[in-house]
């Protein structure tokens, strides 16, 4: 029998209703991958073999009974900050390192109803707060392209998993590129829809006006299946939006007479040459099929890390405030109530998250919040208008996805602001409310590199379709990263 | 704009963080650093721009006011369940009083 981990999930889909293949012999492929390679990529905090296999054993039930749906019996790995029910979910935290919820997420409900086979959690930097996965407080997960090197942030463990091939599809969450940086250096397809499509309900709140779920795949087709297993409305999430969705047009698309326009802010001296060329060569290749291309300027955008450098701890720093030691998690003893919450939240956050809570802190202290959180939410407006200008004139907005391929671990670990700079390409999506997807388009040094596709606010159809023609075009193949256990 | 030590101590009792002087220190340079860069921010025009603080337009959505209509919530074991301490039937903390 051929790899089962090679396929896509169309054609896992395929093989499981023709019956020349079952959810279990899925289940098992995958496991028996994650226990082979996991040991030097380190992709997840807990593998779930028994519930897998338990699930894959009701899965092939129903398709046996010709009750399958899209994703019965497909394999899927979560971030562990997505919340399972009697299943560990620690967002790569000591404050949550043995918490099990007593109730799943809509995303992980919707998944198990549509009968897809947890295989399991996977690592993450500490509450989604990081670009490197580095930050984790239990270990570093490892670029399957290059051992050495972080597989990005800061769903760097869904990243990887999709790109060993120890899951076909994963979701991760995505606050200022945590979805598409990772998928970028990783090469695979990473998708952040338009915020309110997918329910945050049972996601752990970071920061609440950004964060949105999204998934990891290794084609744009694959991503699009589980995305549309898990969007709409949720009585449970008041920010989710009922907007229209066409799934034949995400489907679609076709590059001739597209206007594409590409943010001269994001082609700038800070990106890599190397990954400027092949973005740009991409480019070209897009034109040459009869898209117009056209590049405009948005001086906002070089404000958008400090702008999202704000926001962002500004609401953690609120969100966080629960982990205080009394229901649930981590618990240092004190003699006080206060003395007890002091101790648990300083020994239960690692370094990254305590500056993130601090800086939060201080931005929304009086006498600091005007020059610091309003003037930010005025700036995220100016953003997003200067983004919807950009939407009138063209019908997508492509830019690199990371300014850097893969560094290597520990390389910018010690310099926070390095990698918080890093994140520019990536924000404006998140601040202006724009669905966006990573693609790979090339390599430099053997790593991938990524290109950025953005579209209108509720128009993640359009730019599902048109990916997926950008990637025909590109004869991007799904690609899984060469590990040594492959031989 | 640098945030002084002092400031910090307050800071971190007011987030509820009990650090050390040496992690205190270790966390001012980082902190000052990524502040001195939000400072580009006041280059801006920004006086007439309103505030988004939010990504979606929508404003008070509510579920009508019935008892079925509200989710099912957690039975007061599976509240408990994950609690690090608890006495009957409660979340149990040090003491609060003398």
């Amino acid at each position: 029998m051929d790899d089962l981990t090679q396929l896509t999930v169309t054609e896992m889909r395929r093989r499981l209703d023709s019956g020349e293949t079952t959810a279990q012999d899925l289940a098992r492929a995958h496991l028996d991958r994650i226990r082979s390679l996991d040991e030097q990529v380190n992709a997840f905090v807990t593998v779930c073999e028994e519930e897998a296999l338990h699930r894959s054993d009701e899965a092939q039930e129903r398709i046996k009974k010709g009750e399958g749906g899209a994703l019965t019996g497909i394999p899927i790995a979560l971030k562990d900050n997505i919340i399972t029910r009697g299943i560990r979910t620690t967002c790569a935290s000591r404050i949550l390192e043995t918490y099990v919820p007593p109730y799943s997420a809509t995303v992980a409900q919707r998944l198990d109803d549509a009968g897809a086979v947890l295989v399991g959690k996977t690592n993450l930097d500490e509450f989604a707060m990081g670009t490197s996965t580095e930050f984790s407080a239990f270990f570093p997960t490892k670029n399957p392209w290059d051992l050495e090197r972080v597989p990005g942030g800061s769903s760097g463990g869904s990243a990887a998993a999709v790109a060993a091939r120890m899951a076909p599809v994963a979701l991760g969450s995505d606050t200022g590129g945590s979805i598409r940086q990772p998928a970028a250096l990783c090469g695979v397809v990473g998708f952040k829809p338009t915020y309110g499509r997918v329910s945050r309900f049972g996601l752990v709140a970071f920061s609440s006006s950004l964060d949105q779920i999204g998934p990891f795949a290794r084609s744009v087709e694959d991503a699009t299946l589980l995305f549309e297993a898990i969007y709409g409305p949720d009585p449970k999430d008041a920010t989710t939006v009922d907007a229209p969705y066409d799934p034949a047009l995400a489907r679609g698309g076709e590059l001739k007479g597209v206007r594409i326009g590409c943010p001269k802010e994001m082609f700038s001296e800070a990106v890599d040459s190397d990954v400027r060329a092949i973005v740009l060569e991409a480019r070209e290749r897009l034109a040459a099929a009869g898209a117009t291309i056209e590049e405009f300027s948005a001086p906002i955008i070089e404000h958008g890390v400090s702008t999202y450098y704000i926001i962002a701890p500004a609401e953690a720093s609120s969100n966080l405030a629960r982990y205080d030691g009394v229901r649930y998690g981590l618990r240092i003893c004190a003699d006080s109530p206060n003395e007890m919450m002091k101790a648990t939240r300083a020994q239960g956050f690692g370094k990254e998250v305590i500056e993130r809570i601090l800086i939060g802190t201080y931005v929304l202290s009086s006498g600091y919040y005007d020059a610091f959180y309003a003037t930010a939410h005025r700036a995220r407006t100016l953003m997003r208008d200067e983004m919807r200008r950009a939407f009138q004139e063209y019908d997508l907005v492509l830019a690199p996805t990371s300014p850097t391929v893969a560094f290597r671990i520990g390389e910018k670990a010690g310099d926070p602001l390095a990698l918080k700079l890093a994140d520019f390409c990536t924000i404006p999506a998140n601040m202006g409310n724009f669905p966006a997807i990573n693609l790979n388009c090339g390599f430099s040094g053997g790593l991938p590199v990524g290109l950025q596709l953005v579209a209108d606010s509720y128009r993640d159809d359009y730019l599902l379709g048109m990916a997926r023609a950008v990637e025909r075009l590109l004869s991007v193949e799904p690609k899984a990263a060469p590990l040594k256990a492959d031989g | 704009m640098a945030i002084s030590r002092e400031e910090l101590r307050k800071l971190a009792e007011l987030a509820r963080l009990n650090l050390s002087d040496e992690e205190i220190s270790a966390i001012e340079s980082d902190l000052n650093r990524v502040l001195q860069h939000f400072e580009q921010l006041q280059q801006l025009q920004l006086h007439d721009v309103p505030l988004t603080p939010h990504s979606v337009d929508s404003t008070n959505v509510f579920r009508n006011d019935e008892r079925d209509a509200a989710p099912e919530g957690l039975s007061r074991e599976e509240a408990l369940d994950q609690a690090p301490e608890v006495r009957s039937g409660l979340f149990l903390v040090p003491s609060i009083m003398e």
